[in-house]
């Protein structure tokens, strides 16, 4: 009853393009994030339930929103533009280092010509913007074989990303200043002269990243630029033919898709994990993001969010499971039994809703606006 | 002389490991061909049968089986224990998920996966497991020729030819039985095959069952060399490039890959690893296998890609 689009008449062509038309939407939205700017910080700062801890917001809303982010970038690639990469951990990382190099000061000497490149170290908010557009530039040179190889053999060739640059941050000293341990601490979080520090600040600095590039990923898949991202993955010789050229479609969404992962990742150095090593980059989070966006719904900005807080929390929900049960069980059983149950969730997902949670939340709104009448 | 003995070594040493790979490449293929699923579980596979095998093994030694039945015995119970996984993978998740995306048919296998991995390891144990089924020792050939000789390890030679006699019964099972006939059908086109009466469940069942033996053997070839551990699902990672380089559906092209990516690494560690720093036998099959196809987005054995709209 309450959630009807009835009589919301739109009069000018900016109403009828603004990305939610019905009102009741913007209500909501607007809720949510003065829930998430207000409500949340409150109850932490005041310690009331759920946020009695840090633990809530340490371990679960930061890497949350992180994630999300993260997710929200490998989905341009994946589920707008049909591009499939595997070697979204690599461009985490790759922003990682950039911002973490730019932070401290880069430094390259040049032996041969007598000269030397020096640039002093940057304040955090110019190297984490830098570190994406490092991630951006080596995502369009990963994105250049997308132009021959499509499908799964694309997927496969990313992977080359993702372990060239494993080994590169790992073996390459110059990017970790020579720490001898090979593990980096993150610069102090100083933006325009005030120091983040305190969970509740960090989480702040996530939400406001994550609202600005969610609004920019959402605007932009409306455009120009995501529906030709979207004619390239629904079929790119007819897309061809019609006048959109791949070359550009691709390797902008490859590019587009690189800079917000790699300011994903390099929050997720500074911002969460704070000292980090090659390791936090590997592999398991690149199919860790590609699940969340498979989970969550290719091709949808919510879907990113809702499969990101799905492959993040299940794990930990389910570690708690036993121990909340009071089954006496080892460890070890405990992170086995996490693998199976993660594995069989993840195919049963995909076998009663291979459209993700998106397409579930769609045919809710969908539900919602008949009810309480059946059609 | 000295030199090119020493690089003959590394050439030879890098082609039986390659074979290897090849092992774990052709359950891919397999699987590939008939169902165009791209089984990332193979890895997995081949742990959950080297972890079947040598926990059997063990438990049938300790009870004082003689080795040969102890053996026997083992290998039948590994590929029961496969037979029921291919089963439920194909009655769980594969049938259910048929008509699906390429992407979402990827996915179900990384989920079959960790479901894999999970519960071998439960079941089984997650430590590792030495298994003792080949000598692992050394022979040195042509001494006669070179200062030394040439290092060759027999477990490699062995590797070599069970890859040998696996890619020969292959091949006759896939020209003369009727199920492999059947087979080769359902791999040319699901629906023409199903329209003439082949069973089409049955027949997925048979590749998955087909690709867990095949597992089951590089298990006890991997299993000895590394000991079987749960790293082995790596090796899965490690026979992607040698895919992409042969071509998803070529058998052939899955040995003639791991050929290349084994020898390739190998030169490319000693020779090439020594001036940019060690380990890039971490990555340079994936560089190989980028360069090949931008050469023949196919591999190099592939069935050409034609698009139509």
């Amino acid at each position: 009853m309450l959630y009807r689009e009835a009589g919301q008449f739109k009069t000018s062509y900016a109403a009828d393009m603004a990305i939610f038309p019905i009102r009741q939407d913007r209500i909501a939205l607007l809720l949510l994030l003065a829930f998430a700017f207000v409500g949340i910080p409150l109850l932490a700062h005041f310690q009331l339930w759920p946020l009695g801890s840090d633990y809530m917001l340490r371990a679960i809303l930061i890497p949350f929103l992180i994630l999300a982010l993260a997710a929200i970038g490998v989905n341009i690639l994946v589920g707008y533009c049909g591009q499939i990469s595997l070697g979204s951990g690599a461009f985490m990382a790759i922003g990682a280092y950039s911002a973490y190099k730019f932070g401290t000061g880069v430094h390259i000497p040049l032996e041969f010509i007598g000269s030397e490149i020096a640039i002093p170290p940057l304040p955090v908010l110019p190297s984490i913007l830098l570190g994406g557009l490092m991630a951006a530039i080596v995502g369009i040179l990963f994105g250049i074989p997308s132009l021959r190889i499509k499908g799964l053999y694309l997927a496969v060739a990313t992977l080359a990303a993702q372990f060239f640059f494993d080994w590169v941050f790992l073996r390459v000293q110059w990017f970790t200043n020579y720490a001898p341990s090979g593990s980096v601490n993150a610069p102090d979080l100083v933006f325009f002269g005030y120091f983040v520090h305190s969970p509740i600040e960090r989480y702040l600095l996530c939400l406001i990243f994550v609202t600005v590039f969610a609004l920019i990923a959402k605007n932009l898949v409306r455009g120009n630029i995501g529906r030709q991202w979207m004619a390239i993955r629904d079929m790119d010789i007819a897309a061809e033919l019609m006048g959109i050229r791949p070359l550009y479609a691709k390797l902008t969404a490859f590019a587009v898709s690189s800079f917000i992962v790699g300011v994903a990742g390099a929050l997720w150095a500074f911002v969460y994990l704070g000292s980090w090593e090659p390791l936090a980059f590997s592999i398991d989070r690149s199919l860790q993001l590609l699940f969340m966006v498979i989970i969550g719904g290719l091709g949808s900005i919510l879907g990113s969010f809702l499969g990101a807080a799905f492959i993040l929390i299940l794990p930990i929900m389910l570690d708690q499971v036993p121990h909340a049960l009071g089954i006496p069980i080892s460890v070890e059983t405990v992170s086995l039994l996490v693998f199976v149950v993660t594995g069989s969730l993840i195919c049963y997902l995909l076998i009663v809703e291979p459209h993700g949670f998106a397409r579930l939340w769609a045919i809710a709104k969908e539900k919602l606006r008949l009810w309480p009448f059946p059609y | 002389m000295l030199v090119f003995g020493q690089f003959l070594e590394v050439l030879i040493g890098g082609l039986l490991a390659g074979v290897l790979y090849s092992l774990v490449a052709l359950g891919f293929v397999l699987i590939f061909k008939a169902s165009g699923v791209f089984n990332f579980a193979q890895g997995a596979m081949v742990l959950l049968a080297g972890l079947a095998l040598v926990r059997s093994l063990d438990f049938l030694a300790a009870r004082g089986v003689p080795t040969w039945a102890a053996i026997l015995l083992a290998l039948l119970f590994a590929a029961i224990v496969m037979a029921i996984t291919a089963a439920l993978i194909q009655k769980l998740v594969l049938g259910p998920l048929v008509n699906q995306s390429d992407l979402s048919l990827f996915m179900a296998t990384i989920g079959i996966t960790f479901v894999l991995e999970g519960a071998g390891q439960m079941l089984f144990g997650s430590d590792v497991y030495p298994l003792s089924l080949f000598p692992t020792d050394a022979w040195f050939i042509l001494d006669s020729v070179f200062d030394g000789g040439i290092l060759v390890n027999k477990l490699d030679v062995w590797g070599g030819l069970i890859a040998g006699a696996l890619v020969a019964g292959l091949a006759i099972f896939f020209q003369r039985t009727k199920t492999g006939r059947a087979l080769r059908a359902v791999a040319d086109d699901h629906a023409a095959a199903e329209s003439v009466g082949i069973p089409i469940t049955w027949i997925w069942f048979v590749v998955w069952l087909v690709a867990g033996l095949v597992a089951l053997v590089a298990a006890t070839v991997w299993g000895t060399k590394l000991g079987v551990q749960f790293s082995i699902v790596f090796l899965a990672l490690k026979a992607l490039p040698v895919l992409i380089i042969g071509g998803f559906t070529s058998v052939p092209g899955a040995i003639v890959g791991g050929l290349i990516v084994g020898a390739g690494e190998k030169i490319a560690e000693v020779y090439l690893g020594q001036h940019i720093g060690g380990g890039i036998e971490y990555w340079f099959a994936y560089v190989l296998a980028l360069a090949v196809l931008l050469v023949r987005p196919q591999g190099l054995f592939g069935e050409r890609i034609i698009e139509r709209i």
